[in-house]
């Protein structure tokens, strides 16, 4: 391992206080958002309780496409200025976008079991989507895990996240061309006003917001652990340890 | 191009002169042929119904076997040292491994499709020959993804374990769009009924093939 060649000669920022102040507010803001949709939210006519993972499982599929939208934009920053806090806040939302990736993953069967029937539906585009956005997540941060020389990492796995972005479209036109589709139509984002009620929609327009959060206030977290890890690894080979 | 084709020649000529890489893939895939077709009660799915699928499950990991030695045979020795110092560029490099793998994997199908034509007693003639065109356009696609990230893996602490779990992400839409096509001509349907399919393939492999020759300089830089 060698870690100074990571640092160029790039000062590293200074060390943040342990609190978290932005952290704080979004799990706040998560938390609150369980507590409203649970018990200030009326149950929907047809599908009854089942219908509120609909506040967890849309709202986590937006704070992956987030997290994973920056994970591709900072590889193709990477590639271009290969400036290390590029690589850095790649791995941070990659990280972050496995797991919002997973919840959604989790979320959806269990909700699907319930109303769709199945758990699995292999000709739903967005589901099939989904599981190959997760592989493709996890293939970039096992291989990060299996280089050591910082700047190859980096590399590589720039790389490999702009093809990702490539294969995306393919996987998408592959399925479409052969589904049903299970999924319903966009229900809030659509031409004529939203067709869901009053109450509802204010619960899941907060719960996209408190979702958001989440997802930016755990990248930033994770962010600053790689640069507190940077920190250490100079101050290590600074002191010949 | 002419550089590319020199690679292309050196690395099938130590191919050709061991032949080692080439009789494991090839036995493996006979092997695999034949072995999958106890993998189904032959009373309830005919063999003629399930060889399209046996054909893209051997044919994928022949190639992620094939794509494995491309690579690996120049860390041998530091090999890929002397590519580097010589006077070629790296996209040259890369496309010259291509092409070899190309040739190497193709050699195979050419073998292993009248195999499984022979074991699943598949129509022979003009629908074989339509397969083997599909089979051809998805190989370039798989073979330009896999050489890259073949030098990639050979950096890595997994090295050999990396590389399937990187590629086949990459493969779904290939083999997606190739096995619905094969499976729609080996049952008898014409070939504009499944033209779109082979759109997307041909789409891919351009793309893929663009984007790989690009990228690969990125994987060497030291």
């Amino acid at each position: 391992m060698s870690p100074s060649s990571s640092s160029s000669t790039v000062a590293l920022p200074e060390s943040k206080p342990i609190f978290d102040w932005f952290f704080a507010l979004a799990v706040a803001s998560v938390v609150g958002i369980f507590i409203r949709a649970i018990y200030f939210t009326p149950l929907e006519a047809l599908q009854g309780a089942a219908q509120k993972i609909y506040y967890v499982h849309v709202p986590s599929a937006v704070g992956a496409y987030i997290a994973v939208s920056i994970t591709a934009l900072s590889a193709l920053t990477y590639l271009w200025l290969r400036d290390e806090r590029a690589d850095r806040m790649a791995e941070a939302s990659a990280e972050v976008g496995l797991i919002f990736t997973t919840m959604v993953l989790i979320t959806g069967p269990l909700w699907a079991h319930r109303i769709w029937g199945a758990w699995w539906a292999w000709w739903d585009l967005r589901l099939t989507l989904t599981l190959f956005l997760w592989f493709l997540i996890i293939g970039y941060l096992i291989l990060r895990g299996a280089i050591e020389d910082p700047a190859m990492r980096a590399r590589y796995s720039a790389v490999l996240a702009v093809l990702a972005v490539l294969v995306i479209p393919f996987i998408h036109l592959s399925v479409y061309f052969q589904s049903a589709g299970l999924h319903p139509k966009p229900i809030v984002l659509q031409p004529e006003k939203p067709k869901l009620p009053g109450e509802m929609l204010t619960t899941f327009l907060l719960s996209m917001c408190a979702f958001s959060l989440f997802c930016l206030a755990l990248i930033r977290a994770r962010y600053r652990l790689g640069v507190d890890r940077d920190r250490l690894a100079i101050l290590e080979a600074e002191r010949g340890l | 191009m002419a550089a590319a084709w020199l690679v292309a020649r050196k690395d099938l000529a130590i191919e050709f002169r061991t032949r080692t890489a080439f009789f494991s893939a090839l036995v493996f895939s006979v092997l695999a042929i034949t072995i999958f077709y106890f993998a189904w009660d032959p009373s309830v799915v005919t063999p003629t119904d399930r060889a399209p699928g046996v054909l893209w499950v051997v044919l994928t990991f022949s190639a992620l076997l094939g794509l494995q030695r491309s690579f690996a045979l120049e860390e041998h020795d530091r090999g890929i040292d002397a590519l580097l110092v010589s006077p070629i560029a790296r996209e040259s490099i890369y496309l010259g491994k291509a092409i070899g793998n190309l040739i190497f994997l193709c050699a195979i199908q050419v073998i292993a499709i009248p195999a499984l034509a022979l074991f699943y007693n598949m129509p022979v003639g003009r629908p074989l020959l339509v397969v083997s065109g599909i089979v051809l356009l998805a190989m370039i696609g798989i073979v330009a993804v896999g050489t890259l990230f073949s030098a990639m893996a050979v950096n890595t602490r997994l090295a050999e374990l990396l590389l399937p779990m990187l590629s086949l992400p990459f493969f779904v839409p290939v083999l997606m769009n190739a096995a619905q096509a094969a499976t729609h001509i080996f049952a008898g349907r014409p070939v504009a009924e499944v033209s779109h399919l082979l759109k997307i393939l041909i789409a891919f492999d351009i793309v893929f093939v663009t984007a790989c020759t690009l990228a690969f300089p990125f994987t060497l830089e030291e």
